[in-house]
Formats: C-alpha cells, sequence, structure tokens
C-alpha cells in the first residue's frame, strides 16, 4: 500500500535571469517498509524534490509549481500551514546531512529529541524525557540517562547523527526523508547509520527515502530506486534490477567511473562534460549533450518515463538499441 | 520573492533603491559642493550690514545672517567643509585602523596582545571626550581635528579588519599562497585584504556621518573651523541667540546637516544590503 | 640509494589553550598529537595512499611535510636534504619542488583573481620566465590540466568544482613540483568529475614522473591510483604495503575493518555484518598502549598497556600490531 505518491512534481527558482526548473515533472512513490533510494550528483534536483514533500523549500524564491504529493492519500501540496506543521516531526521525519548544523547548539541532545513528542503529542516534560531517553538508547547512544544531557558540541558526528534520527522517529512516523545522512560520516561509522536505519524499518516498517550520491549505499540498503539528473528522474528499477543492467547511459556512465569499476593505471570512465545550466537546459533529454549514444531525436520532444519492465523504467529514448543486455 | 518584485529589480539593475538615493544625496552635495563659486549668488563672508536679519526672499532665497551675510552662499560655501570632514575624517582612521588590524590579525602572537592592549585602552575613553580633550590640547583648527581623529578613529577598523583577517588566515587559498613561497606582505596586501575589506568600507560610509555630526559639533564648540569661515556647525553656533526671533539663521544649516548625514547613512545601508544580497 | 620522500619518527603536537577554569585549577594543558611518531619513505615517480578516518591527522601530517605546519620531532628528507631545517631561499627552492592540491575546490582559490591572474601569479612573483611570456606560458599550463582557454577571464565562483580542481592542480605545477601532497583532492567532488581529475592526475603522474602523498579517506580511489597505500589511525601509521596485498590481505584489524566497510556495489549487497564498535576517538585523549585497543574485537593484554606496537614486517608490508611476530633484532 503506497504511503507516498510523488506525481508530476515541478519546482522553479525565481533568478535575475529568470525562472529555473529545478524539479521537472518528478514521480516517485514508496510503500510502507520500503527503502527507496534517490541518487543524483549536484544540481540533480534530488534535495530540492524531497524538501518539497515537506515543502520546507529554501526562502521565497523557490516555488512549487505543479505536480501532487500524496501522503496516505491526501496532497500536501493542498494543505494549510498548519497541517503541514503537524507532519513535519510528527507523521513524517526529516535527517539532514549535517547533523552539527541542523542540531541545536545552544540545547541539549535530550530536550531536542523530546521536543516533538512535547509538541505533536502532548506529552509532559517530563513524560517526554523519560521517551527520549529509550530513544537514545535505542539509536545505540550509550549511557542514554546522561547523554540526554549533554550538548551536541559534545557528541561525535556518529553519535549526532544517532541522536538526529532520536528526534526524527520519536513520533513514530510512517515515512523518513534521509537526506544524505552519511556522507559527512566515516566509513565505518557509516555502516552502523545505514544498519541503524534498516533495523527502524525491520522493526516499525518504517518508509525510507535516502537521498545519496554513493550507488555503494544504495545497493547495500534500497529496496528500489531512482536515479536523477538535472531537476528529472532519468531512470526507476528495483535496486538489483538497476544495479545488474542499467538502461540508462547516465547511470550506466555513474557506474562505470566509479574508481573500482576499472584497473589501476588504466583510464577511468568519465562522463565528459559539465551539468548543464538549469536556467537554460537541453532541450529533449537533458542528459543528451554529454551521452555518446545520443541521436538527433534526443535533442528534441518530451522525454517521459518508459516502462521496460513492471520494476523497470527508463527515460533514455534509445534504450533498447544501446543497452541491450551483453 | 513575487514576479513584480522581480521585475522591479531588474529595471533598476539590481542594485538596491538604498544605494540609487542615498548615492544621488551625496552626489548632490559633492556637485554643490565643486560648483560653489558658481552656484552660491554672494560671497559667503561679505557682510552687508544694511540687510541683517533677513527672512528668506527674493534678493537672498534663505534669507541673511547678523552679520548680513547671505545664508545660502554660506550654506552652499559650507558644503566643502562638511562633506571634507566626511572624507577626510574617516581615510585616516581607515588606512590607520585597517593596517593595524591586517597586521594584527595575520600575525597574531606578541604583536596582536600589543596592539590590543593599545586598542583597548584608546577605546575605554569616550570617543567625544578624547577628540575634544585632544582637539584642544593642540589648538583649533580642521586639520587639528583630523589629526585627532586619526589617533581615535582607527579603532573600530582595526576590530573589524582583525576579525576578517583571523579568519581568513586559514583559508585554503592562504595557505597555497604560503605554499608558493609569497612573501607575507603580499599574502597579506595582495591576498587577503581584498577580500576582508568590505565590511571596512561599509563603515566608512556610515563613519563619515559620525565624523560630519562631529566636525559641525567642534566648530560649535569653538574648537574646529573658527569664524568669519561658513562652516554648518559654525552657523549653528553664531546664530543661538538669534533662534527665536531670525529661525531661518540656525534651522538651514541643520537641515543642511542631517541631510548630508542621511544621505551617507542610506548609502552604506545600501551597500550593505547589495553585499549582503550578493553574498 | 636513498628514496626521493624519507619521513623519521615525526611528530606534530598541538597544546590546546586552557581556560582560566584549567589555569585556577592548575591543570596541565591538554595536548593534541596529531602526528605522533610517524615513520616511511616513498621512492621518486611513486604514489603512496595515506588513508585513514577524520581525526587520525593525515591533512596534518600532509601540512607538516610541506612546512605549512610547524612540526615537534622527527625528521623530513626530501632527496637528501632536510627540509625541517631549510631557510629562506633554499625553502623556497623546497616549495618550487612540493606543492600541495586541496580538497575544496573553492576555498583553495582567492575568490577575487581570475584563473589567468592566479596563475600569471606564480611566474611573476617568482620570475619563473620573462614578463612578456607569463601570458603563453598560462595558456600553455591551463592546456596541461585540461582547462579551455575561455576560461581565464573567469573567478572561482564561474568554475565548477572539477575546473577549480584543475587550477589548483595548474598552480601547483606551474613551478615545476616534482612532488605533490594532494590532500583529499577529489572527495569534494561529483563522482562523474571525480573521475575526470583522477584521469587528470594519472596522466599527469605518468607524463611527468610526479611523486604523490594521495590523501583520501576514499579506499576506492586509493586503490585506484596508488601503488602503495599507508594506513593511519590516530596520529600513527598502523600499516604500509603495496595496495593490492593489502586489498586482498589486511594485516591490522583497522585496515580489514576499513576495508569491509566499503559498500559493495553488487546487486545483493548487504550492510557491513561486522563494522567496527564506537567512532574514531579524538586526537586529545589517547588511549594507552596501542591507540586501537578500544575498537579492536582481537585486543589482547598486551594491547591495552604497555608500549604501542613497533614496527614490524611480514612480507613486503610493515604492520604495527602485536599480532603479529616482532621482527628479529638485526
Amino acid at each position: 500500500m503506497a504511503i507516498l505518491d510523488v506525481a508530476d512534481l515541478s519546482v522553479e527558482f525565481a533568478t535575475a535571469k529568470g525562472p529555473l526548473r529545478a524539479v521537472d515533472r518528478v514521480s516517485f512513490g514508496l510503500a510502507e517498509g520500503e527503502v527507496l533510494g534517490i541518487v543524483g550528483e549536484s544540481g540533480s534536483g534530488k534535495t530540492v524534490a524531497c524538501r518539497s514533500i515537506l515543502r520546507l523549500l529554501p526562502g521565497e524564491r523557490a516555488r512549487i509549481v505543479g505536480g501532487k504529493v500524496l501522503f496516505e492519500g491526501r496532497d500536501l501540496l493542498q494543505l494549510a500551514e498548519p497541517s503541514m506543521r503537524e507532519l513535519r516531526g510528527g507523521r513524517i521525519g526529516m535527517i539532514f546531512q549535517n547533523p552539527s548544523t541542523h542540531l541545536d547548539p545552544l540545547m541539549t541532545v535530550g530536550r531536542q529529541v523530546a521536543e516533538p513528542l512535547i509538541y505533536h503529542q502532548g506529552l509532559s516534560a517530563s513524560e517526554a524525557r523519560k521517551k527520549a531517553v529509550e530513544l537514545l538508547r535505542l539509536v545505540g547512544i550509550p549511557d542514554p540517562k546522561r547523554n540526554a544531557d549533554a550538548f551536541p558540541h559534545q557528541f561525535s558526528g556518529g553519535m549526532r547523527q544517532r541522536a538526529m534520527i532520536a528526534g526524527a522517529v520519536a513520533c513514530e512516523p510512517r515515512l523518513l526523508i534521509a537526506d544524505e545522512p552519511t556522507t559527512a560520516l566515516d566509513v565505518t561509522v557509516q555502516a552502523q547509520i545505514l544498519r541503524l536505519l534498516l533495523e527502524l524499518r525491520d522493526r516499525t516498517g518504517l518508509a525510507i527515502i535516502l537521498i545519496t550520491h554513493d550507488l555503494g549505499v544504495v545497493a547495500a540498503t534500497c529496496d528500489n530506486v531512482a536515479v536523477m539528473y538535472a531537476g528529472r528522474i532519468m531512470e526507476r528499477a528495483a535496486k538489483a534490477e538497476l544495479l545488474r543492467r542499467p538502461l540508462h547511459p547516465y547511470t550506466e556512465g555513474l557506474m562505470r567511473s566509479r574508481p573500482t569499476a576499472a584497473g589501476r593505471g588504466r583510464e577511468l570512465h568519465t562522463i565528459e562534460g559539465q551539468l548543464p545550466p538549469l536556467g537554460d537546459p537541453p532541450g529533449g533529454c537533458r542528459f543528451h549533450p554529454r551521452c555518446i549514444h545520443a541521436q538527433a531525436r534526443c535533442q528534441t520532444g518530451a522525454v517521459a518515463l518508459e516502462a521496460a519492465s513492471i520494476t523497470h523504467s527508463t527515460a533514455c529514448l534509445r534504450w533498447r538499441e544501446v543497452m541491450a543486455p551483453a | 520573492m513575487s514576479a513584480s518584485g522581480i521585475a522591479l529589480r531588474r529595471r533598476l539593475g539590481a542594485l538596491s533603491p538604498l544605494i540609487y538615493v542615498g548615492g544621488g544625496i551625496c552626489l548632490f552635495w559633492a556637485v554643490l559642493a565643486l560648483a560653489a563659486p558658481w552656484i552660491a549668488p554672494y560671497d559667503p563672508i561679505a557682510q552687508d550690514l544694511a540687510a541683517t536679519l533677513q527672512p528668506p526672499n527674493a534678493a537672498h532665497l534663505l534669507g541673511t545672517d547678523n552679520f548680513g551675510r547671505d545664508v545660502l552662499s554660506r550654506i552652499v560655501w559650507g558644503t566643502r567643509l562638511d562633506l571634507q570632514m566626511g572624507v577626510l575624517g574617516v581615510l585616516f582612521p581607515f588606512i590607520i585602523g585597517t593596517t593595524i588590524g591586517a597586521l594584527s590579525g595575520y600575525f597574531g602572537g606578541f604583536v596582536d596582545m600589543l596592539l590590543m592592549r593599545l586598542l583597548d585602552v584608546t577605546i575605554s575613553f569616550p570617543f567625544f571626550v578624547l577628540i575634544i580633550a585632544i582637539v584642544a590640547t593642540l589648538g583649533p583648527g580642521l586639520i587639528r581635528v583630523y589629526i585627532a581623529l586619526a589617533l581615535v578613529g582607527w579603532v573600530s577598523y582595526a576590530r573589524l579588519i582583525r576579525s576578517r583577517f583571523i579568519v581568513l588566515k586559514h583559508a585554503d587559498f592562504v595557505m597555497a599562497a604560503r605554499s608558493l613561497g609569497y612573501r607575507h606582505l603580499r599574502i597579506i596586501f595582495h591576498h587577503i585584504l581584498p577580500n576582508a575589506i568590505m565590511p571596512a568600507v561599509v563603515f566608512c560610509v556610515s563613519d563619515a556621518v559620525i565624523d560630519i555630526v562631529l566636525g559641525s559639533s567642534l566648530s560649535y564648540l569653538g574648537l574646529g573651523i573658527q569664524p568669519p569661515t561658513a562652516e554648518w556647525g559654525l552657523m549653528i553656533a553664531e546664530s543661538q541667540t538669534f533662534i527665536g526671533t531670525a529661525w531661518w539663521i540656525a534651522t538651514f544649516p541643520g537641515l543642511a546637516i542631517v541631510l548630508l548625514a542621511v544621505g551617507f547613512s542610506l548609502l552604506a545601508d545600501g551597500i550593505a544590503e547589495q553585499l549582503g544580497i550578493r553574498d | 640509494m636513498s628514496a626521493f620522500l624519507e619521513i623519521d619518527d615525526l611528530h606534530v603536537r598541538y597544546r590546546a589553550p586552557g581556560g582560566i577554569g584549567d589555569f585556577l585549577a592548575r591543570r596541565p594543558s591538554k595536548t593534541t598529537r596529531a602526528v605522533n611518531g610517524v615513520s616511511f619513505a616513498i621512492d621518486k615517480g611513486d604514489t603512496l595512499g595515506l588513508v585513514g578516518e577524520s581525526g587520525c591527522g593525515k591533512s596534518t601530517l600532509g601540512r607538516a611535510l610541506l612546512r605549512l605546519t610547524p612540526t615537534s620531532g622527527g625528521s623530513v628528507r626530501f632527496a637528501g636534504q632536510d627540509v625541517l631545517s631549510l631557510k629562506e631561499r633554499a625553502l623556497l627552492g623546497f616549495r618550487r619542488r612540493a606543492q600541495m592540491v586541496f580538497q575544496d575546490p573553492y576555498a583553495s582559490l582567492n575568490p577575487r583573481l581570475t584563473v589567468a591572474e592566479t596563475l600569471a601569479e606564480v611566474f611573476r612573483v617568482h620570475r619563473l620566465c620573462p614578463a612578456g611570456e607569463v601570458a603563453e606560458r598560462v595558456r600553455v599550463l591551463m592546456a596541461r590540466v585540461g582547462l579551455p582557454a575561455e576560461f581565464s577571464g573567469r573567478r572561482g565562483a564561474g568554475l565548477s568544482g572539477g575546473q577549480c580542481q584543475r587550477v589548483g592542480i595548474a598552480r601547483a605545477l606551474a613551478m615545476g613540483a616534482e612532488f605533490i601532497v594532494a590532500d583529499e583532492p577529489v572527495s569534494a567532488l561529483d563522482v562523474s568529475i571525480q573521475a575526470q581529475i583522477l584521469n587528470l592526475f594519472n596522466r599527469l603522474q605518468r607524463e611527468m614522473g610526479l611523486t604523490c602523498l594521495f590523501i583520501s579517506h576514499d579506499l576506492g580511489v586509493v586503490r585506484y591510483l596508488c601503488r602503495r597505500v599507508a594506513v593511519m589511525y590516530l596520529g600513527r601509521i598502523v600499516e604500509i604495503g603495496p595496495t593490492e596485498e593489502m586489498f586482498r590481505n589486511p594485516k591490522h584489524p583497522y585496515t580489514r575493518a576499513l576495508i569491509e566497510a566499503i559498500p559493495p556495489m553488487t546487486p545483493d549487497a548487504k550492510v557491513a555484518a561486522l563494522g567496527l564498535p564506537g567512532e574514531p576517538p579524538s586526537p586529545l585523549d589517547l588511549p594507552a598502549g596501542c591507540p586501537f585497543h578500544p575498537r579492536c574485537a582481537r585486543a589482547m593484554a598486551h594491547c591495552r598497556s604497555g608500549e604501542p606496537p613497533a614496527r614490524r614486517r611480514t612480507g613486503d608490508t610493515d604492520v604495527w600490531c602485536h599480532l603479529y611476530p616482532p621482527n628479529p633484532a638485526p
């Protein structure tokens, strides 16, 4: 049963040079207990798209200009702001890349984890604190009673991220949006945090959107994957299928340009060129200027996702010819 | 931002409106100062004892004072002095303060400690009191005012520049410059300073306001410009006894001071906002 | 024949400035041992990878080598010269031959200077060529790192991360460097751009015979680029040896944990079942004995107290761990 259904979401930024479409008709969804990975590099629009779900866009210059975001059947884009505030931290939680900047440095960790409980569930301060200590224990923070009174700067990076997760799941949300939660962490700690997220999923049926640029993280944790580039989804598939047989040249390029894919000393496969300017994107498929398979028809016309199978869709026009199995 | 807000910004050429208004006012005064010989209808110190204390009329647009001197001409000519006080009054503190702040922030250690103790001493005295004390010691005259300002006013610039330097000296591009073997002086003035100077420049413009008022106040107290030179503060001082009967002698110079100060203030705000947006 | 670069028992210590409370309580000021007795060597033309997690001291080590950070003990010899005692002219000579490439591509460029100005400055300040030739030398340098000439008038804000990094590399090469310390040069770049810059490193190394110390937390990158790898933990090297050997058969428990924590990209991958408990501790609070013992699954009593393990050799690899027999005294 789908918890979240994003349909044709588009987000524009107003700039001095005109509107810039950071997210263009993006559609994805996930069911209860599913982990959806959204992969993309900088400028792909993955963060903007996911923040739009909670309507947490930066500043007045960003606007959602189209689409629907159905959460438990309700369109969040039509919801009044007070109702949105109830959802944030309540039924939908979010964690961010840099826990140092997303935790209030002047508030103890325990209070920050307790706050959503007081705000959303109306618990008293002492009840909330008891629950907060339990949550800290749940996420693996040692000596939670004492550490609840510590300040974020006294925690290490991994502990801060755990604390942020505790705060985000305090009200038992149905959906957790995790924006690059492990990018700023050391690789040994990264494994711990990813494991924690999967444990929470197993225990509570939490659905997780995991935003990342690292295909390795996706491979280890996600059920389904959406690959974004320049504001659009290029490919969407079950993880195993995507990794086994990508159906979009961009996905394939990403996979092949990882250093582990080549032998030492050999030239690494690269995706030539740079991200196109989003204020003036290329016509047709936005990836075509950098694509080795591009042809005339890739430069014109709208490109929508085409289903190659029930569990695999691609936006590549030429997938049948160029992405055929070996 | 709304669509009309964006359009407005584009029409104004992406500069904050404060810069236009403030800059416009300052430009007006600058032009007045430069063109004084041609704009002022009368010699500012020429007395006409037959026409004393005349209210604004056709012959004297802003009236005359107790010596029959044309108020308008005195204001126009006084612009040179007050504008000069605003500009030169900040120039020396700016240069001295920037240099001290840069050296202090960059080298740290003993140099920093010494210079900051000097700063602490200077700043412990109330600004105006210190200025007045120095000028009173040195004697009246504009040059002495500038000396006093240079000795006292450098403090704010030093602090602003120093705090930027403390942050920037750890920046990667500074480390790169060191690794390339560039000498300290080059790194300080060619690399760090251009990136550190903006807050001081913004402060400069609003500091000018203080200096204009200060210069006028000192003249009012008899410590700055001496009569019969036309200067706005002096005009106000000389017209004290006539405030009730000949309001125009004090009011117009006072308005001039306010208008010039407002011009600089708006310009400073505009620049700060402009940089804030761009940052 | 001595190696091109030789580090011997290098130490870098910082004194954390104490507060009034510490002063009044007569507490000794805390010392951070960022680099705690590091020794290794790099041959000419070779690339040594230096990996470790945050707080291990790898960046500090890189800067200390280039005299960008003061050292507290030990020696650094470059082409036979004692680097740490160089002064003035000789130091400048060293700087010409040894340069650094930084992690944050935007922060490493002066935001007010254009690409051309940044590069030209090196030539001008050091008078590397007649003034009239500077523009041409800049053009050649830009071409060498794959920067199109039309970028010469742009500033950092107008460049992408990859392009900024190319400028940084060009700047490092402008004086004719033979030895590059690359401090996480691709960590801030997207994967597709990372590949471009890694290819550039590879090509330059081949064409110019560069010797390189490549600092990174990304084992995948290091495995691709480096012939030998050193693993650092809490200011010490714990293992150093040929790359392939290390990945196939890691000796030190920490190396093994690092390698196992890399998520593999296979369709049926799972998050590492093991993985290391705890976190890299702060270098302010060094444990006694072997620095790794609090997190080591195989720690023995000997590891918790007594001296930290000394270097011992097994095959081509040096490892600092009590699990391996000490070498017989010569």
